[in-house]
């Protein structure tokens, strides 16, 4: 049966609190495609549930008007996860950082994951911290000159997409904050797959990181640092989409096309592979040896948590029936006092 | 259900009556000591007695055979009187090693009363050197203060296997049953509802249930055939109020209490937790009950398990978590956002021994000084604390009926003795339970804009669920202006927060019932204890009195806040004792609020106070009063 909603846009999605970011900021490009997304769901706005940690990132429930809440450092994923148990009704937004979830929350973002609950993980990747105002974050690079690291980072930097595949994600994707056309995309694919989607956005920090992203960002650039999956297509990209990506062994490498290599020689892009292997081949090819793959890595269906449990519910009701109180009381041994 | 516990005719022996007994089964933690403790409980409770237990175990799991650290223990108390301790002194030890021997001789009645049962077979060269014996206690004349028994359990056992096709190791498995048989025959104790559990437990192994129905009768049989034992005893029904009874432990108690007070208000129980001792037992109960539409999630840490439970409150569950002080200590910063949110919830802490790991299977009453102050902030919250096992069912309900109309997360306190320990709970009448009403704000009237930190005549403010529409509103652990819940910086606004969460508390002492006193109204001495000290206190305190001492006895459920009447209740005694298993946590609470001084009997030992300890205490208390 169709439900009758009231036609909503944009501003509709937009709360009564000023904007706090930066002035350049990335988040606001996302915030703005979140709300272009959000009308196009289907879903009404008090059915929808954004949740996040702390950071920068996690202002944004402030700016949506739907329900929110404005956790504790790294632990959204696992505030979801309770509040999707109980109320799968609900479509919930994680809004999480490269500090919030990567590093504090690094547990829960990883078991959320694996357990496959139907919610919506967008992680805001500034590799930095901006909200302590300038420390390397877990995806600075190495030797990232930041207030708490003046001689360079020594610590190896993690990969949001290979954390997340390897956890086994049944739904992965990239976009980047001033591609608002794929953004756009990739958001609201991420809210229509059934199960955890994890979504890493690229999004410059523009006072403590800025143009940490220039390589994929600038015009000039980006053609050949940036490649964009599309499902069942070759890899291929450059200006005139003249080189391609093949797999020579195990190893990814980049082919220049109509060298005696035409498009059947190169990768050619299975979103919906049941094995994981080849998405986290790509999550491994990074500026500036390769370019950066963005739009969805891995879409496949598994089993919900949320569903399994509710399942679970549902069955022992059927089984059993919905329980009685003063039968449960006297399930044991009893004896009568007169 | 109920079921035959009329007792196996004893024939040829002398019976003597007896109000009551103790007795403690110890042995190796591999011997089965939990279940013949936990069967004797049963069979006692079925027969009426009042029954009291505890259980006292090592931390690892198989610490090596026969040696002192691997000792397992199960003390249980029955009796034909109203009791509320496992008892001090014990009437009956049942040693099946030399480490047994040695670890718990001490408790044994020294009178020439207290009854040996020894496993002679287990006293070779190897066991009594792993226990640290130079020579054969039972050889030594060490033993002539008790009557003891040297029983070749371990022959005995294998003789009445002989046939089930048991091995060896499979027959010696049997022995924890000749050990409860023949405790049965010397208490007078029913078979049958031994007989039945082995039917349900071992049905599935004919040869195992066998084997242990043989060894039950052959314990029960050698008692009542061998000249050894010349006299048996026989504990009658006790006098219990009216109704029908349950024999219950502490954390079972506390889960069906989860999910009786969430039928109550018409919620439905989620319950985050991770796995700890000695708190688990919570988890693995609720999990059995997912037809009463409870929720388990063992969550990946202790602080998932809190979030996840905010989550879930904020979606309109009966949101609940479970630990012990470690993990409560990585909640801490999770219960601050709770208090923020001002959503109800509930995080029960089952004490034991800390800091840190601790003693992760011994009991203590360390942990309310982090339950009052353990967070971030001016963070007060609710805190309610078990007093039994029987009462944890109570609590729960009291805890849940606290957060919802008060809006806030609740403490409830527990601890590893009252959580494994046993007792009988009379079976309330679910039609008789008072109702926990919740309600949830609708849709607003055109024009008018949902206030969610607007505020009810207890502070509480509306639990406003996602899916209502026109009530989106966004909460957070950032300082929350009055009314509106957005965020705010002013300065008088935060004090005016902090005023209001801390007010809110303290009006939940309108709605507790005043503190009341077992004893004297006033006179020389009150005993004020919390927790689950309340059996050894009120016995203690019971004994006195009845001896003619001027003293009483108030227990403390609600220790945040304190009853409204408590301050001049505890001026209308010259002393004030507060026995506590911490270093005076609950005396340094009424100091600070009552400006009193008080008197502390404090003890840091993993075990429960015996009786005798606190009735000392009072006693070197009196001696220069009048």
């Amino acid at each position: 049966m169709p439900t009758e909603l009231p036609i909503l846009n944009a501003t509709d999605f937009t709360s009564d609190q000023d904007v706090r970011w930066c002035p350049g900021c990335g988040d606001y490009s996302i915030l703005a495609q979140m709300k272009k997304v959000m009308p196009t769901l289907g879903i009404p706005r008090e059915k929808l549930v954004f949740v996040s940690g702390i950071g920068c990132s996690s202002r944004f429930p402030y700016y949506m008007n739907t329900y929110g809440m404005h956790s504790i450092h790294g632990r959204a994923p696992a505030i979801a996860t309770g509040l999707k148990a109980v109320r799968p009704d609900l479509t919930v937004f994680v809004i999480t950082g490269d500090g919030d979830g990567l590093s504090i929350g690094g547990n829960h973002l990883m078991h959320t994951i694996r357990r496959n609950i139907d919610i919506n993980i967008i992680l805001f990747n500034n590799r930095i911290y901006g909200l302590t105002k300038g420390q390397y974050s877990p995806t600075s690079p190495l030797g990232k000159v930041t207030k708490s690291t003046p001689m360079g980072a020594i610590d190896n930097p993690i990969h949001p997409l290979s954390i997340a595949i390897g956890c086994e994600s049944t739904f992965v994707a990239r976009s980047i904050d001033r591609n608002i056309k794929h953004l756009e995309m990739v958001l609201k694919r991420a809210a229509e797959h059934k199960g955890a989607s994890f979504v890493e956005v690229y999004q410059n920090c523009s006072v403590f990181n800025d143009g940490a992203f220039e390589y994929a960002t600038d015009r000039t650039l980006k053609s050949d640092t940036i490649i964009e999956l599309e499902h069942g297509k070759p890899l291929k990209f450059g200006a005139q989409n003249q080189k391609g990506i093949r797999l020579n062994g195990m190893e990814p490498e980049i082919v220049e096309l109509d060298k005696g290599v035409t498009d059947d020689d190169l990768l050619f892009h299975d979103e919906k592979s049941p094995e994981p292997s080849l998405a986290y081949l790509l999550s491994r090819m990074r500026h500036p040896d390769f370019p950066e793959p963005v739009g969805v890595f891995r879409a496949v269906d598994r089993p919900r948590y949320d569903e399994e449990l509710n399942n679970q519910v549902e069955a022992a009701r059927a089984q059993k029936g919905p329980g009685n109180l003063a039968e449960l009381f006297e399930a044991a041994d009893t004896w009568s006092v007169t | 259900m109920s079921i035959s516990t009329q007792e196996t005719l004893r024939t040829s022996k002398e019976v003597i009556s007896v109000d009551g007994a103790t007795v403690r089964f110890a042995g190796d933690s591999g011997d089965g000591m939990q279940l013949a403790g936990t069967q004797l409980t049963n069979t006692s409770a079925l027969v009426g007695n009042d029954v009291a237990t505890f259980p006292d175990f090592p931390a690892e799991i198989r610490a090596p055979r026969g040696t002192l650290a691997g000792v397992s223990g199960f003390q249980i108390h029955f009796s034909s009187t109203e009791i509320f301790t496992p008892g001090d002194k014990l009437d009956a030890l049942v040693a099946m090693n030399p480490a047994a021997l040695k670890t718990n001789l001490a408790d044994l009645h020294e009178d020439g009363t207290g009854i040996l049962i020894v496993n002679e077979d287990a006293f070779d060269e190897k066991g009594m050197k792993q226990a640290g014996y130079d020579q054969n206690p039972l050889e030594d004349g060490s033993l002539d203060l008790y009557q003891t028994f040297r029983v070749p359990i371990t022959k005995l056992t294998r003789a009445a296997v002989e046939g089930s096709g048991l091995s060896q190791k499979g027959a010696d498995r049997c022995r924890n049953f000749f050990s409860m048989g023949l405790v049965y025959w010397l208490y007078g104790r029913s078979l049958n509802p031994t007989l039945k559990f082995i039917d349900s437990k071992f049905g599935a192994k004919p040869s195992v249930a066998d084997a242990n129905r043989n060894s039950l009768k052959a314990g029960w049989n050698y008692g009542e055939t061998t000249d050894a034992f010349v006299s048996s005893y026989k504990v009658d029904r006790a006098k219990l109020p009216p109704g029908t009874y349950r024999n219950i432990t502490g954390n079972q108690a506390l889960a069906l209490g989860l999910i009786a007070a969430a039928r109550l208000s018409e919620k439905e129980v989620f319950y985050g937790s991770y796995p700890i001792t000695p708190a688990t037992d919570i988890l693995h109960e609720l999990s059995k009950y997912k037809h009463f539409a409870v929720r388990t999630f063992q969550a990946e840490d202790e602080i998932a398990a809190v979030t996840s439970i905010i989550g879930a409150a904020f979606g309109g569950a009966m949101a609940v978590t479970g630990s012990s002080g470690p993990g409560i200590a990585l909640k801490g910063e999770a219960m601050g956002l709770g208090t923020m949110l001002e959503l109800p919830m509930l995080i029960v802490n089952i004490q034991r021994g800390g800091p840190s790991t601790g003693l992760p299977t011994k009991t203590e009453q360390s942990d309310l000084f982090q339950a009052m102050f353990g967070r971030n902030g001016e963070c007060p919250l609710p805190i309610i604390a078990a007093r039994s096992p029987a009462d944890c069912f109570d609590v729960a309900c009291e805890a849940w009926k606290i957060a919802t109309r008060f809006m806030t997360p609740v403490i409830i306190l527990s601890d590893g003795f009252i959580a494994n320990g046993a007792e009988p709970w009379l079976i309330p009448n679910p039609e008789q339970l008072e109702p926990i009403p919740v309600t949830h704000p609708g849709t607003m009237p055109d024009g008018e804009d949902f206030l969610p930190y607007a505020r009810d005549e207890r502070l509480a403010r509306p639990w406003a669920l996602p899916g209502t529409p026109g009530l989106m509103h966004r909460i957070g652990g950032l300082e929350k202006e009055d009314l509106t819940g957005n965020v705010s910086y002013d300065p008088d606004n935060h004090q005016h927060m902090t005023d209001v969460r801390a007010q809110k508390v303290e009006n939940i002492a309108r709605e507790i019932p005043p503190q009341k006193v077992e004893g004297v109204e006033t006179g020389d001495l009150l005993v004020l204890s919390w927790g689950g000290t309340y059996g050894a206190c009120a016995t203690a305190v019971g004994e006195l009195s009845s001896g003619g001492a001027s003293v009483a006895h108030a227990h403390l459920r609600h220790l945040n806040p304190f009853p409204a009447n408590l301050g001049d209740l505890l001026q209308r005694y010259q002393k004030v004792l507060v026995p506590e298993l911490n270093m005076g946590q609950l005396r340094s609470l009424i100091c600070s609020k009552y400006l009193m001084d008080t008197y502390g009997l404090n003890k840091m030992q993993g075990k429960p106070f015996s009786v005798s300890e606190v009735v000392h205490r009072i006693k070197e208390l009196l001696v220069d009063i009048g």
